[in-house]
């Protein structure tokens, strides 16, 4: 290493681990597992959280019940094609959706800014009656609590949902095989691009609205049909990228993807390229991928296709042995990379 | 999408990776000069197409890995400082300084903000009149003037309580730098296609007749760089050391001149500490006569700080072209993206940072896994 001596390397001391937490521990990548894997999770070591998904399914009596929850920080508060409410509710529905469940009650816990206005809460509280009921669940319990000024970005909303599981199924990470046919249920990017147009006050010539909207009903139909569905799991902050990989990784299986077959609407790649984005890493909260043996596939696709929130649906690739862990993608001029998960946020980039 | 799928085609980068194949009867070693081109090589796998015989090898072009620890260090402070906002383009708030990065110093409390365009930190700084407003401006000639507009803004509305952290970087004298390196291994450049957009290729004329290198200005799609790497390849099979633009849709030889003159009236050339490589002669900008008054260093007083780096990662025979990451006996081990040991992996643009993002850890030679 003389070499190095003569050009008087430098280098930084190395940040080991931060002692605060960043807003990256909750962009849904790597440093929010870290923190999971490392402070969250050996406080509650048990059997349901192993299974490492949006919801845990459990029996009482002879019944399979899923539960699930999530928080909704969201600012803007409201955005094209939808608001906090409207992402509270199908949030969680679609989490209660990935196990395979039909969602039936949902809880609400309300925290709330002083001086928020009533009537910002009133237009929130209409989108959650309207969506609830679209999503066809019932809100049977709730809490509302209000910090100082300050203390909170107008409102945060935390919903628990539970759900009934009708099928002898068990759809996890775990029960992906190798040679599963992976369906991706539309285009990708739309949410996250809507609210960082609107928080950047970025104007582009065609609205891009958010693709929120309830999985339930494309699930339902997919299990009705009979398809031996292996795994689901719905696209939220890290995008397509952090959805296969969290999944390749916890099935010990490898991915191979077509960078052809993913869907992304022409303003939302055009704003990808402006602001220096990459889609796959983009936020969704109206798609998710099935993973479906190769026998089901064009009959699960067909399903798909015929419901309006995934009326889009391609295969974008297939499940192997090889390469464990790892989501490799055939790019448009035909070479192979690795898509890996996102770090923490993603930033944009200087030129 | 119209200017990108076009240049993203197929068929056309594999019938010219087939001419690259075809003019080649020996090993040649081309560096691009800008991250952004780096970048682009590794998601689109485009080395993949390449016959053995070419080697490409990543220049220090990425503005993010090359400013230096003690800027990042002066950054860290200034924003740490009560009432004062911090804004930066995305990328510098995860460089290490010392012990921290930007991001700490947002999570300690600190007013650290990421604006898209230097004028909304100006404009940050009309709305806050009781607050310092501090824009870090980084980058190559690409960024200068729309920085520099910002400066010449301020002064023009007399907003007092705005400055500028300077960190600007030339591209010519750091490739007079590594060409005159006795280490040097660059045969051939792909000239960076933003930085000529803004200054022309004239001024690398005497680059290329001095050192007998050709220079190709080379755009940022596969097809642009695919086709970048065949002039510069044929140069050198037929013994040619000239400056050639097929990036002519956005590139002339004279460049963009009003922002030439803006940046000959706010900033003075002088020398520069990049980050890995150390201080190069002429290399870079700082705030120049009557916009002095807003440059952040001398407003808080850290102009004479100053902060040596230890020796620890490769990553400035990486900026020069010297090692590749996977060389570096910490990559995708103690170096990763999450805990960056040096700049080249905390950039996406970085040469470390786009090898472990497309590659993986264990990226060696060419391709994945």
């Amino acid at each position: 290493m003389a070499d190095d001596k003569n050009f008087a390397l430098s280098c930084p001391t190395p940040i080991a681990n931060y002692e605060q937490i960043l807003l990256a521990h909750g962009g849904g990548g790597k440093l929010m597992r870290q923190l999971l894997e490392s402070v969250v999770l050996p406080a509650l070591d048990n059997v349901h959280l192993q299974s490492r998904h949006d919801a845990s399914v459990f029996v009482v009596g002879n019944q399979k019940l899923a539960f699930t929850t999530d928080s909704y920080v969201v600012s803007p508060l409201f955005f094209v094609g939808g608001d906090i409410g409207t992402l509270a509710i199908n949030g969680t529905v679609n989490d209660l959706a990935m196990a395979g469940a039909r969602p039936l009650y949902l809880s609400l816990g309300l925290i709330l800014e002083e001086g928020l206005p009533v009537e910002t809460l009133s237009r929130i509280m209409d989108s959650i009656k309207k969506t609830a009921a679209e999503a066809d669940v019932q809100i049977i319990t709730g809490d509302t609590k209000v910090v100082d000024r300050g203390k909170g970005d107008g409102i945060f909303i935390n919903t628990a949902g539970i759900g009934v599981v009708e099928h002898s199924l068990d759809i996890v990470p775990g029960s992906v095989r190798p040679g599963d046919a992976i369906i991706l249920s539309g285009d990708i990017g739309r949410h996250g691009i809507a609210i960082m147009a609107q928080r950047a006050g970025l104007q582009f010539e065609t609205t891009i609205e958010s693709d929120c909207a309830p999985l339930h009903t494309a699930v339902q139909k997919l299990l009705a049909g009979g398809i031996d569905v292996h795994c689901l799991r719905d696209l939220t902050r890290g995008g397509l990228a952090s959805a296969l990989t969290e999944v390749a990784q916890q099935a010990r299986l490898g991915m191979h993807i077509k960078e052809t077959a993913i869907a992304v609407c022409e303003p939302v790649r055009s704003a990808c390229e402006l602001l220096g984005l990459d889609p796959l890493y983009v936020a969704n909260e109206g798609r998710f991928v099935a993973f479906v043996p190769e026998n089901d596939a064009e009959r699960a696709l067909a399903i798909l296709k015929s419901e309006p929130v995934s009326e889009m649906s391609t295969f974008i690739g297939t499940t192997t042995v090889d390469d464990a862990g790892l989501v490799l993608m055939t790019g448009t001029i035909g070479s192979t990379r690795i898509v890996d998960m996102l770090s923490g946020e993603q930033l944009p980039r200087i030129c | 999408m119209k200017f990108v799928d076009e240049y993203r085609d197929a068929k056309a980068a594999h019938e010219l990776a087939k001419r690259i194949k075809a003019v080649v009867t020996q090993p040649w070693t081309i560096m691009e000069i800008c991250g952004g081109q780096t970048h682009a090589i590794v998601r689109f796998g485009i080395d993949e197409l390449l016959p053995p015989d070419i080697t490409l090898v990543h220049g220090p072009g990425c503005p993010v890995c090359v400013t230096a620890l003690e800027l990042i260090e002066k950054a860290i402070e200034i924003a740490s400082a009560p009432d004062v906002i911090f804004c930066s383009f995305g990328d510098m708030l995860r460089v290490p300084g010392l012990h921290r990065d930007l991001l700490a110093v947002k999570a300690a409390g600190g007013d650290v903000r990421i604006v898209y365009s230097p004028l909304d930190a100006l404009k940050l700084a009309t709305e806050n009149p009781d607050k310092q407003v501090v824009f870090f401006a980084v980058g190559f000639e690409t960024t200068a003037p729309a920085n520099g507009m910002a400066a010449y803004q301020a002064h023009r509305l007399g907003v007092r309580n705005f400055s500028l952290l300077v960190s600007h970087v030339l591209v010519p004298p750091a490739m007079e730098a590594i060409l005159g390196s006795p280490h040097n291994q660059v045969q051939g450049f792909l000239a960076a296609g933003h930085v000529c957009t803004v200054m022309g290729y004239h001024e690398y004329e005497p680059i290329a007749a001095k050192y007998k290198t050709p220079i190709v200005v080379t755009g940022f799609e596969p097809v642009d760089i695919l086709q970048g790497i065949l002039m510069c390849v044929t140069q050198l099979e037929q013994g040619r050391y000239e400056v050639e633009n097929p990036y002519s849709r956005v590139v002339t030889r004279e460049g963009n001149i009003p922002a030439q003159k803006l940046l000959s009236d706010v900033f003075e050339v002088v020398a520069r500490k990049w980050r890995g490589i150390g201080e190069i002669n002429n290399s870079g900008l700082a705030l120049r006569g009557e916009y002095r008054q807003y440059d952040a260093e001398l407003r808080f007083g850290l102009a004479d700080r100053k902060i040596e780096e230890s020796a620890e990662c490769i990553s400035g025979l990486i900026l020069q072209g010297i090692k590749k990451p996977h060389d570096c006996p910490a990559f995708g081990t103690r170096c990763t993206p999450e805990h960056p040991l040096g700049a080249t992996m905390v950039s996406s643009e970085g040469a470390c940072a786009a090898y472990y993002r497309y590659r993986g850890a264990t990226a060696s030679g060419r391709r994945a896994g």
